[in-house]
C-alpha cells in the first residue's frame, strides 16, 4: 500500500490492521446490541439482562471476525470491493452461526435472528466505516493532504542561496554540490506529498538539508545521528522529519550566539517506528523565537491523515531541551 | 575606471554585521565588486549583536551592514543603541525575508538590502546612506516591534549596556534619567514619558519624577511627615534601602496594579 487512497473513484476496504478501523467496528457494534437491547426491553431492569444475554451472544462472533479479518486483511485487498464485502458479510453469519450451535441453548433467541442480527451488524459496520473513508477521501483528503504539504520558511531559502552566492568563486565545487542538496529538497517539496515514502529516502534528504544548514551556520549548528536501528524500509508520509529538524534548527540553534547541539534518532522498536528530534531550548523573548506550532499540527494531522489513531505525534522540554517525539506503526515496503 | 567617488581618495569606512560566516563573505566580496564606483575597506566584522556594540565605536566605522536576525540582540534594537554614539554610523539594514520588518523599514524610511544583495544596490545603498548619516532616533523607535531588552549609556565612545531587567527604578532629574540597578547608577538621556509608554508593563509611575519596576516593590510605608512633609505613602523596595514616595496623585493608580502588596 504505497500509497493512502490510490484509488480515486471507487470505494475501498477499511483496513483490518488499523486500531482505528478495529476500535470504531468494536464500539459500533456494542451500541448496536445495547439499542436492540433497548427496544427490546424498554423496562430498565430487564432491559440489562438482555443486554447482558446479547453480548454473550455477540462477542464471540464479533472478535472472531475481527480476528479473522486482521489475519486475512492483505488477502481482502487484493479482492475487488463488493465480493470483499460479501465475504465479510459471510465470516459474520459463519461465526454468529458457530456460536449460536455453541450457546444457543442458554438464550431464547432462534437461529434466525441470530443470523440477522449478524447480517445486520456486518453490513451496517461496512457502510459506516466505507463513508468514513469515502469523507476523507478521495478528493477531501487529497485536498487536505495538497493544502498540509509541508512548506519551507523563505528566510531559509534565501539565506541559503546567499550561502551559495559566498561559495561560487572560492569553492565552485561546493556551491555546485549545494544546490544539487537545494534542488533535491525543492523537488521533495514541490512533490504532491500523497504517497508513502521510504524511511531512507527521507533520511537522505534530511541530510541534504543538515548540509545546507551546516554551510549557513558553520560551526554553531553540531548535529548528531543515531540512526543504526532505523528501519530504512519502512514507509512514511513524506516531508514529515525535514519539517522538525527545520524547527530545530531556526527555534534551536539560529537565536544562539554559541554551539547548538540537535540530535536525530530514528529506530525500530518491534512493530513501531520511533523517530526523536532534539534541539536546544530558548524561552521566546529571551534570544528565543516565538512559535504557533503551526509545523506540529501540521505534521500531526498528516500523519493521522495517513495511520488513523496509530500514530503519535509529541513535543515536551526537558532539562534545557526541546523534544519531538513521532511513534508510527511500522510498515515495510518499497515505494 | 570610474574614480567619481562621494570623497575623492577617501575609502568609505564599512563594519559588517551578520551571524552567517557566508554572509559576511559575500559582502566583502560584492565590496570589491563595486571598488571601482565606491572605495571602501571593511573595518570590522562581527556575528552577533553584543559584540557589534562592544567593537563598532572604535573601528570608526561610518556605515554599518547589519543583518536584522542576530543572536544576542536584533538589528533595530542594536541601531538604536548605536544611536548614542558621538560618532554614530549609518546603517543599511540587510535581511533575507522578513515581512514584517520589510514593513516597518518602508513606513520609517529606512534604507535596507535583500538577501541575496546585489552589487549596484549595495552600491547605491552605501552612498545614499553615507551621505544622510546616521538614522534619526524618531524612525528607529517607529520601527521597533516591542521594548528594548536594554537601556544604552553612552561615555565617550563606548555605549554600556544596562539590562532592562535589573533596572529597579528611574528617576528624572532636570535633563537626565538616573536608572537605579542593585550594583549602581547610571545616567541617560532619555525623557521619562517615553520609557514609561515602552515598558508600560515592566514599571509603574509612582511619582512625576519617578518610575519603579512592578516585579521589585515589596510594600508601601506610610511615612508620618512632620516640618514642612506632608504624611505620604512610599515604596519599599527589594534589596535597597532608600525608599520611594509616591505622590497622593499616583497612589490609587499604584495601590491598584498591586493588589497584594500591602500598606504597612
Amino acid at each position: 500500500m504505497a500509497s493512502i487512497r490510490q484509488n480515486p473513484s471507487p470505494d475501498v476496504l477499511p483496513d483490518f490492521r488499523n486500531l482505528g478501523v478495529v476500535a470504531r467496528a468494536l464500539v459500533i457494534v456494542n451500541l448496536l446490541a445495547l439499542a436492540a437491547a433497548f427496544i427490546a426491553q424498554p423496562d430498565a431492569g430487564r432491559m440489562l439482562e438482555t443486554a447482558v444475554l446479547g453480548a454473550a451472544l455477540l462477542e464471540p462472533p464479533l472478535l472472531a471476525s475481527l480476528a479473522l479479518l486482521y489475519a486475512i486483511a492483505p488477502l481482502l485487498r487484493r479482492l475487488a470491493y463488493w465480493p470483499a464485502c460479501a465475504l465479510i458479510v459471510a465470516l459474520a453469519l459463519a461465526f454468529a452461526a458457530a456460536t449460536h450451535a455453541a450457546l444457543g441453548k442458554v438464550t431464547e433467541v432462534g437461529l434466525a435472528r441470530m443470523l440477522a442480527y449478524a447480517a445486520a451488524c456486518a453490513v451496517l459496520v461496512l457502510a459506516y466505516l466505507t463513508l468514513h473513508l469515502r469523507a476523507y477521501s478521495p478528493a477531501l483528503a487529497e485536498a487536505r493532504l495538497q493544502a498540509l504539504q509541508a512548506r519551507i520558511r523563505p528566510h531559509f531559502l534565501f539565506n541559503s542561496l546567499n550561502a551559495v552566492l559566498a561559495l561560487v568563486r572560492s569553492d565552485p565545487r561546493r556551491a555546485e554540490r549545494t544546490l544539487e542538496d537545494l534542488a533535491d529538497l525543492f523537488r521533495a517539496l514541490m512533490s504532491d506529498g500523497r504517497s508513502l515514502v521510504r524511511l531512507a529516502d527521507e533520511i537522505s534528504l534530511i541530510e541534504r538539508y543538515a548540509a545546507i544548514e551546516q554551510l549557513r551556520l558553520g560551526e554553531r549548528l553540531r548535529m548528531s545521528w543515531d540512526l543504526d536501528q532505523a528501519p530504512m524500509d519502512a514507509l512514511l508520509p513524506p516531508l514529515v522529519l525535514q519539517p522538525l529538524l527545520e524547527n530545530a534548527v531556526y527555534h534551536g540553534v539560529e537565536p544562539g550566539a554559541g554551539i547548538g547541539d540537535v540530535l536525530v534518532r530514528i529506530e525500530r522498536r518491534d512493530d513501531r517506528v520511533h523517530a526523536l528530534i532534539e534541539n536546544p531550548w530558548r524561552k521566546p523573548g529571551q534570544g528565543g523565537r516565538a512559535g504557533n506550532h503551526m509545523a506540529l499540527d501540521n505534521i500531526r494531522e498528516r500523519l493521522m491523515l495517513f495511520f488513523d489513531a496509530e500514530a503519535r505525534l509529541e513535543s515536551h522540554i526537558d532539562g534545557g531541551r526541546y523534544r519531538v517525539e513521532i511513534d508510527i506503526p511500522y510498515r515495510a515496503g518499497r515505494a | 575606471m570610474n574614480t567619481q567617488t562621494a570623497d575623492i581618495g577617501a575609502e568609505l569606512r564599512v563594519y559588517i554585521a551578520d551571524d552567517e560566516a557566508p554572509a559576511r563573505a559575500r559582502l566583502k566580496e560584492l565590496l570589491g565588486d563595486i571598488r571601482g564606483e565606491l572605495a571602501s575597506v571593511v573595518v570590522g566584522e562581527s556575528g552577533n549583536g553584543l559584540e557589534v556594540i562592544e567593537r563598532l565605536p572604535e573601528s570608526g566605522a561610518q556605515v554599518l551592514l547589519l543583518d536584522i536576525q542576530m543572536p544576542g540582540m536584533g538589528g533595530i534594537e542594536l541601531a538604536r543603541h548605536l544611536g548614542a554614539l558621538e560618532n554614530a554610523p549609518a546603517i543599511v539594514f540587510v535581511t533575507a525575508h522578513d515581512r514584517h520588518a520589510v514593513e516597518a523599514f518602508e513606513l520609517n524610511a529606512l534604507d535596507y538590502l535583500m538577501k541575496p544583495v546585489r552589487a549596484e544596490r549595495l552600491a547605491a545603498a552605501l552612498k545614499k546612506a553615507a551621505a544622510a548619516g546616521p538614522v534619526p532616533r524618531e524612525r528607529l523607535e517607529g520601527a521597533a516591534a516591542g521594548a528594548r531588552e536594554f537601556f544604552s549609556v553612552a561615555e565617550r565612545n563606548r555605549i554600556l549596556l544596562v539590562p532592562v531587567a535589573e533596572v529597579l527604578f528611574l528617576k528624572a532629574e532636570l535633563k537626565y534619567v538616573t536608572l537605579r540597578t542593585k550594583a549602581g547608577e547610571h545616567l541617560i538621556e532619555e525623557p521619562l514619558v517615553s520609557i514609561e509608554r515602552e515598558f508600560a508593563e515592566r514599571f509603574v509611575r509612582v511619582h512625576r519624577n519617578c518610575l519603579v519596576a512592578r516585579s521589585a516593590i515589596r510594600g508601601f510605608e506610610r511615612v508620618a511627615g512632620g516640618g514642612d512633609e506632608e504624611p505620604h505613602w512610599s515604596v519599599v523596595l527589594d534589596g535597597l534601602q532608600e525608599r520611594l514616595p509616591v505622590s497622593r496623585r499616583q497612589w490609587p493608580s499604584v495601590k491598584a496594579v498591586l493588589p497584594d502588596a500591602k500598606g504597612g
